[in-house]
């Protein structure tokens, strides 16, 4: 059975450490933090300009200049901090912050990412991601592994318009997990009843399976 | 010479001409100069080459002057909230320079602050690097980006001084304290004015130097585009 969203959100969190500064993008990742392990403590950045996003406001606590990237009202904590876009951007491509974590159109097996435009007929921009994926230190893709019509989101090559080059470390995809290095994509978990077989049916990028595949 | 303004038009006057380059602050819907926009809108000023992160919704914010073809170019890092938007580019009725979004904030900043460019490693790789010049620093590869200015920038403050002194209010600051830096006339519209001597001078987020015009913003809407409410219980 493959995995839900909330199956890859829970998988995605295991990537949390504590301490850790984390950028979650928009749909599946903003879930991650439902799913913050037990004895771990993150903080949330938002790159429109806040450190230490709190949960969603009660209905009276609905502050129209209290958002996050997603345009969703937010709340503060004690810990939180604001700041200006420039200021959101050093802390990004500075290299700051230790884990982003975002959707994907296509991922390559080198690690290339698409996922802000499709020519001709998409055009919404790649908002704060090509610098999200050039600065921090680690990028974890959540996405489905096939599109709609059925057809390979991880490829050899991406054929859209690209976010970064080699950036992508970590996919997580309803049929399961890719570590992606230098030498190449490796597959190191399954969801369950999901077939290596079934992977490489619904997959164009080439990969290893991990000896001590999970 | 007093930087107050009794209104949005009075501000603006003498200051607009068709061509023109505009920045106007906000992140989506939040923090945008609502009565400059509307302002603007009212003054008819045609060509305009809008720097702002987002255009606004279909019916708020810098959408009014899309409906009103009141712009020929927009340089943004995200447009996807507009339809309108999305169906004058597709038509090619409408010129379009995406950015990334920490890209377009640093070279609002370089702008205001004399730097002509600066090297990015943001977009390396992508189109966004075509045609700009590349250079390796340390065995990493980076793009020349430029500095921006506007003939005019609109900014919205939660609080001013009448010597032009402004704080932001939470998320509602983004890009508004780079594009104050980075007009050649700045107009501000605040929420609450006061009187020189009541704002801690040590809390100022924009020193009152880059400040030309202000306004009292009346009227306020602070449309919210994803109200979102956690489940009590």
């Amino acid at each position: 059975m493959a995995w839900t969203r909330e199956n890859m959100a829970r998988r995605a969190a295991k990537e949390l450490q504590d301490g850790y500064y984390v950028n979650l993008g928009i749909g599946i990742p903003t879930l991650v933090a439902n799913f913050i392990p037990d004895g771990v403590s993150v903080t949330l950045q938002s790159e429109n300009g806040m450190l230490a996003m709190g949960p969603f406001p009660a209905e009276d606590e609905v502050d129209a200049d209290l958002i996050n990237a997603g345009k969703q009202t937010i709340t503060e904590l004690d810990k939180s901090s604001y700041f200006s876009s420039a200021d959101s951007f050093a802390m990004i491509r500075g290299g700051h912050i230790d884990l982003s974590i975002l959707g994907a159109m296509q991922v390559s097996e080198t690690g290339d990412l698409a996922n802000w435009m499709i020519p001709g007929k998409m055009v919404k921009g790649m908002g704060g991601a090509m610098d999200l994926v050039a600065g921090v230190k680690k990028v974890v893709v959540i996405m489905d592994h096939n599109a709609r019509d059925g057809s390979a989101k991880f490829l050899k090559n991406c054929t859209l318009p690209l976010t970064g080059v080699h950036v992508v470390d970590l996919i997580i995809s309803d049929v399961g997990v890719f570590k992606i290095t230098k030498e190449g994509a490796t597959l190191i978990e399954l969801a369950p009843d999901v077939t290596v077989e079934e992977v490489r049916e619904r997959t164009e990028a080439s990969f290893s399976v991990a000896d001590n595949l999970l | 010479m007093s930087k107050i303004y009794p209104n949005a038009a009075a501000a603006l006057e003498g200051i607009l001409f068709d061509g023109m380059t505009i920045m106007a602050g906000g992140f989506g819907l939040c923090g945008i100069p609502e009565n400059l926009i509307l302002a603007l809108r009212g003054s008819g000023t045609k060509d305009i080459t809008a720097i702002s992160n987002n255009a606004g919704v279909d019916d708020f914010g810098l959408g009014y002057l899309l409906t009103t073809r009141q712009i020929k170019k927009m340089i943004s890092s995200y447009v996807g909230e507009n339809k309108e938007f999305e169906r004058q580019y597709l038509a090619e009725e409408l010129e379009l320079e995406f950015n990334p979004q920490g890209t377009l904030a640093e070279r609002i900043r370089a702008g205001g602050a004399g730097i002509p460019g600066f090297f990015t490693k943001t977009g390396v790789g992508t189109i966004i690097a075509d045609g700009k010049e590349h250079k390796d620093f340390d065995g990493e590869t980076y793009i020349l980006e430029t500095g921006l200015i506007a003939d005019v920038s609109i900014v919205k403050a939660y609080k001013a001084d009448t010597e032009g002194n402004l704080i932001y209010r939470k998320t509602a600051r983004n890009f508004n304290p780079m594009m104050a830096t980075a007009g050649k006339v700045t107009v501000i519209e605040a929420e609450e004015i006061v009187e020189v001597g009541t704002l801690d001078p040590d809390q100022i987020h924009t020193p009152g130097i880059y400040v030309q015009r202000i306004i009292q913003s009346v009227n306020l809407e602070k449309r919210i585009e994803q109200r979102t409410v956690r489940s009590e219980g």
